[in-house]
């Protein structure tokens, strides 16, 4: 069983969600992925996206899952620099409409308090919450966090689950980071397929806190799986990454809405 | 069966991988029916001392490569007499070809020095293999960082090079466009996937240069064999153009 915690509609061929949808879902046959977690809309991403930025984002996830929600499950994309219209989205989107988790990308840095309302919001439903992460010898980008900066959110909230996105794509420094965190887990999408990655993150945070996703279709689904089914770990921990961890934390809002998965 | 073109042993300076003793390389590479792996030196990037360094792979590829691996020596025009080395790689070691890393030896593909290394490869009928990117540029040492390798110089050389075989290895985006039809198009110019992304890549590839032109390259062990391996799965190809691209355009460069 594998699911994938990180996919976008870009690359994907067509001119609706559907299309691009019905395209993601013939690819994620062809490798063997189940079920996949979308988020943010049609690329381009705006990096701080208005309030009707937001919505125009969030609603395109919104149509995609119409067809797609026995092979897909939503995260909205939120934004703390308008905190008090990202959390009524986050209600209509997550409380009251069919999606499961949170987006937060690079519009603010996510170590300032503005994120806290968010994450308690998300918790308060079971919502999983994904935060993007990168620590970039060129350089981050004005909002964005590096796995340490991440690490100070997780530590404000130690008994709510989060994941750091990308672990830091320098994932030696971003491993070590969040290591000491015992709510967080690791996704490993969308950095170089670089041998050793799963092994030191297994070896340093154990196969229950590191979870699979691609980062497709600006990645392919291929490089990013070899992390995992190219390691040399136990089959009883590849299961885990590839699928039973992102599972097991998103049983409880899943249960919640009535969703059998 | 496969020609996997981008391989490498001895050690990756900044990290212990799985897979850089030789035997657990080629356990890997015949577990996953690999039968030939171009092979270059982790060693040929920082050491100074290429010669050395050349010397140290064709002897590894001898008494351990289990008559799978095929050396590809560095040579590096920047430094006094690389024309001995060259010699070296083909007369002493019977190396089929040299990789080039001119991000680490400093210098770019307009440089009198690379144009006259070609030349030199073309006479002797080895083939080039030139290695764009070594590592992601976000994730580099910081004292280390090199940029991606800039291939609009060598339109320029292509037609003043009849016979040059070259192998671009570990594109990322570039060359694209323009500049990478008109290499293809223009000369005998082929490119492995390691490092290619976005869903189907190698389908998307094909559209922009011909299928002969493609060649299977892991850049194990720096990266998971598996990436190279799932990439074919997960581009739509027929029968020939996976043979093609797992063996049939390596054996067919290579031969005399
Ligand atoms: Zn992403």
């Amino acid at each position: 069983m594998i699911w994938d915690l990180h996919v976008h509609f870009s690359n994907f061929k067509g001119r609706t969600p559907h299309e691009k949808m019905a395209n993601a879902v013939k690819f994620a046959d062809r490798m063997g992925i189940e079920r996949f977690m979308l988020y943010l809309g049609f690329p381009p991403h705006p990096e701080d996206p208005t309030p009707e930025g937001l919505t125009k984002i969030n609603n395109q996830v919104l149509e995609a899952l119409q067809h797609w929600h026995h092979r897909a499950f939503g995260f909205v994309y939120l934004n703390p620099n308008h905190l008090e219209f990202s959390l009524k989205e986050f209600d209509r989107c997550v409380r009251d409409g069919p999606m499961v988790g949170v987006k937060l990308w690079i519009a603010r840095k996510c170590n300032t308090p503005e994120l806290d309302p968010i994450v308690e919001r998300a918790a308060s439903t079971n919502a999983v919450i994904f935060q993007h992460t990168w620590v970039k010898v060129t350089g981050n980008r004005p909002g964005e966090c590096s796995p340490s900066e991440f690490a100070e959110l997780a530590a404000r909230h130690p008994a709510i689950p989060i994941i750091c996105g990308h672990t830091g794509g320098d994932w030696e420094h971003g491993i070590r980071a969040v290591r000491a965190h015992k709510n967080v887990s690791i996704g490993i999408a969308g950095s170089d397929p670089t041998n050793g990655f799963v092994e030191t993150a297994v070896r340093e945070l154990g196969p229950e806190r590191i979870i699979y996703g691609s980062d497709a279709g600006g990645r392919s689904f291929a490089s990013q799986l070899a992390k995992v089914q190219g390691a040399n770990i136990s089959d009883e921990a590849k299961k885990l990454i590839l699928g039973e961890n992102l599972k097991r934390m998103l049983a409880p809002i899943l249960k919640r809405k009535g969703i059998e998965a | 069966m496969i020609i996997d073109t981008n391989v490498y042993v001895s050690r990756w300076p900044f990290r212990r991988l799985h897979g850089d003793e030789i035997p657990e390389l080629i356990a890997k590479l015949r577990s996953h029916d690999v039968s030939q792996a171009w092979t270059g030196s982790f060693d040929g990037v920082l050491h100074e001392d290429v010669a050395a360094v050349n010397e140290q792979l064709a002897e590894s590829c001898r008494t351990l490569g289990q008559g799978l691996l095929i050396p590809f020596g560095t040579v590096n025009p920047t430094l006094p007499d690389w024309q001995e080395d060259l010699r070296r790689c083909q007369e002493n070691h019977k190396m089929p070809g040299i990789r080039l890393h001119p991000s680490y030896h400093g210098y770019t593909l307009d440089d009198q020095r690379f144009f006259d290394l070609l030349r030199q490869a073309v006479e002797r009928k080895m083939v080039v293999q030139l290695a764009l990117n070594m590592e992601d540029e976000r994730t580099q040492h910081p004292l280390l960082r090199v940029s991606e390798v800039d291939t609009a110089p060598i339109l320029r050389l292509l037609p003043n090079l009849p016979g040059l075989r070259l192998v671009i290895q570990n594109r990322k985006r570039k060359p694209s466009g323009k500049l990478l039809g008109r290499l293809s198009y223009h000369g005998e110019v082929y490119f492995d996937f390691a490092m290619l992304e976005g869903v189907g890549g190698i389908s998307k590839f094909i559209e922009e240069i011909p299928g002969d032109r493609v060649l299977f390259g892991s850049y194990y062990p720096l990266f998971y064999f598996e990436s190279a391996l799932l990439k074919v799965k997960e581009s739509e190809l027929s029968k020939a153009q996976r043979d093609a691209i797992f063996n049939g355009n390596a054996r067919l460069l290579l031969e005399p």
